[in-house]
């Protein structure tokens, strides 16, 4: 069994097989893989008893489910007003800067993507962005420079 | 520090926990009697919409279904807004308590709170607050479960029916009302779908009576209200305080002395200008004076050396990404006022332009199959009317 097959098994196992589990298993391989291929599609669709189309549809609605691979740690900062207000521009050009990506792009090692987003109810501590799941606020430049460190170095330990 | 008009108030966030004594107390009591109390509290969604609470949950609970559902709406997606996202992390028992209440009175068993994709770092502390709760609920022997449904990334799952549709492992494309979801919600069950703070203001009423809120407020807007200031404030956060309150004295204690506008409710919300302050009421609409501005409780607060229109392109920016795409009005439409104010701005249109583009938001206000394009006008047209040198210039 491939390891796509294996993920979307184990995750209908645990969500169950009806279309309430849909968007948890879709979840539920993006937080392993941080996308969701053609392959796991099809694999849900076949677990789920549901067309691939339906499968797909779902998948491309939300902004936080991803059908392109994305990196390892996927940032993404806000950009709505306040965030705006506080500086977020600033921000993505470190980011850009320290990463030596664009807007969009994912670094050639494949561990940070840099995306932006909208307003993550985070607005009093703007600019605020999210590293996977995790929240960062009040972010100044060189506050950014540490925290990507921080990961960078979490990845040399946990080789 | 200025003189400060307003009252901070501290029911919401009060550490208080009595869970088991509410649940006692209103079990014991009839269905009637319990909602008559949500009732006459004059309790009004915390959402945004702000349909009375008690009349929901009756109408729910006239509806002969045996599988019903009671949904917290937490997707909290409106710009500007994160008093959900504190009233989970610090009174969660509240909101539970107010959930387990509901599904007494209009039969439900299973409870959900939808949790947006960008609070899944509440998860855990969420999960434990309910275990600690299911815990209770066993030993007071009450069949009732609640469960975390989380979204990924869509601001238009918030609108309940969208959410439903979501829940069912669709594209959150809000469905056609009628019905509404008490009679026909999540899997086409009858449904009570409560913001956050809606529920948590419940457990308030539950444990000091309906009178104590009442007492809050004015006319059609009682109670309590969560605001969340952001923007230019030296204080911005998250502030309890009295509903039906005049613009003006939020300046006052909030701004920074030099506020030329407030955007009342989010990027769906209204813009007001200095000049309206003092005749602004924030409260639901009714029968008070000057204009009252209903609110999810977004504040956010511009200064004088703020482009307005770069708030009003940030907004429709957000729209024109988060319009599920469903409807032409709004699809189409979002996009075309992102286009106008630009190619206004750009000397490409003239002026006269912004009234052709204030006629479409109007038009979508109308056409529109959800909340999501009906309400662009609201922030549209009250931005361009009352800053048209600032879009033209
Ligand atoms: C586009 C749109 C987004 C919404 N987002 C939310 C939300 O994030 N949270 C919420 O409680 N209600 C939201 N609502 C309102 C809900 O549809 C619904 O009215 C509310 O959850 C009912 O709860 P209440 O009566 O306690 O306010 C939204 C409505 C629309 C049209
Ligand atoms: S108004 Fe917009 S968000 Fe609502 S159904 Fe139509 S396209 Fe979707
Ligand atoms: S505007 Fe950035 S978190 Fe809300």
């Amino acid at each position: 069994m491939t390891a796509v097959k294996q993920l979307v098994k184990g995750l209908a196992e645990q969500h169950g097989r009806n279309e309430e589990s849909l968007l948890p298993i879709l979840q539920g391989i993006v937080s392993q893989e941080q996308h969701i291929s053609e392959d796991a599609m099809v694999e849900v669709a076949r677990e789920l008893n549901i067309s691939a189309a339906q499968v797909y549809g779902t998948a491309t609605f939300y902004s936080f489910l991803h059908t392109k691979p994305l990196g390892k740690f996927v940032i993404r900062v806000c950009k709505t007003i306040t965030c705006m207000m506080h500086g977020k521009n600033q921000i993505i050009k470190e980011l850009e800067t320290v990463l030596k990506i664009n807007l969009g792009e994912t670094t050639h090692d494949g561990k940070f993507t840099l995306l932006e987003t909208n307003c993550l109810g985070q607005c009093h501590k703007g600019p605020a962005m999210l590293i996977n799941d995790k929240p960062y606020t009040q972010l100044t430049p060189e506050k950014v420079r540490e925290i990507i460190m921080m990961y960078r170095h979490e990845e040399v330990r946990a080789n | 520090m200025k003189k400060k008009h307003l009252q901070r108030l501290d029911l919401i966030f009060k550490n208080e926990h009595d869970t088991e004594a509410i649940l006692e107390k209103t079990f014991k009591r009839s269905n009637d009697d319990v909602i008559n109390d949500l009732i006459s509290s004059g309790l009004k969604g915390r959402g945004g919409a702000g349909f009375p609470t008690g009349l929901k949950w009756k109408l729910a609970s006239e509806e002969e279904t045996e599988v019903k559902y009671v949904i917290c709406n937490a997707d909290e997606g409106e710009p500007g807004t994160f008093k959900d996202r504190e009233i989970l992390s610090s009174v969660p028992h509240k909101v539970l308590a107010g959930m387990a209440v509901c599904a007494r009175i209009i039969g439900a068993k299973k409870g959900f709170i939808y949790l947006r994709g960008e609070y899944l770092f509440l998860k855990p502390q969420l999960l434990e607050a309910i275990d600690k709760f299911h815990s209770l609920l066993d030993e007071m022997k009450v069949d009732f479960r609640v469960e975390i449904f989380l979204g990924s990334g869509a601001y238009i799952c918030g609108e309940e029916s969208a959410l439903f549709e979501s829940m069912e492992g669709k594209r959150g494309e809000p469905r056609n009302k009628p019905p509404f979801p008490t009679a026909q919600g999540y899997k086409d069950k009858p449904t009570v779908i409560n913001n956050v703070e809606t529920l948590a203001h419940t457990y308030s009423i539950f444990k000091y009576g309906p009178e104590k809120f009442r007492d809050l407020g004015i006319q059609d807007s009682r109670g309590s209200k969560v605001f969340s200031v952001s923007g230019d404030t030296p204080v911005p956060g998250i502030y309890e305080l009295e509903f039906g309150m005049s613009l003006q004295k939020f300046v006052d204690d909030f701004a920074d002395g030099d506020a030329k506008a407030v955007q009342v409710g989010g990027a769906s919300g209204f813009c007001v200008p200095r000049k309206r302050f003092d005749k602004t009421v924030i409260g639901y609409q009714g029968k008070l004076r000057g204009t009252s501005l209903p609110t999810g409780g977004s504040m956010m607060i511009f200064n004088s050396s703020r482009s307005m229109y770069n708030v009003l392109h940030n907004y429709l920016d957000f729209f024109v990404e988060e319009s599920c795409g469903q409807c032409t009005p709004c699809r189409v439409g979002t996009q075309q006022l992102l286009l106008g104010v630009e190619a206004v701005k750009k000397g490409e249109q003239p002026s006269s332009y912004l009234d052709k583009l204030m006629d479409l938001a109007e038009a979508m206000r109308i056409t529109a199959k959800c909340g999501l394009g009906q309400s662009v006008a609201n922030s549209f047209s009250s931005i361009v009317e009352n800053f048209k040198e600032e879009m033209i210039y």
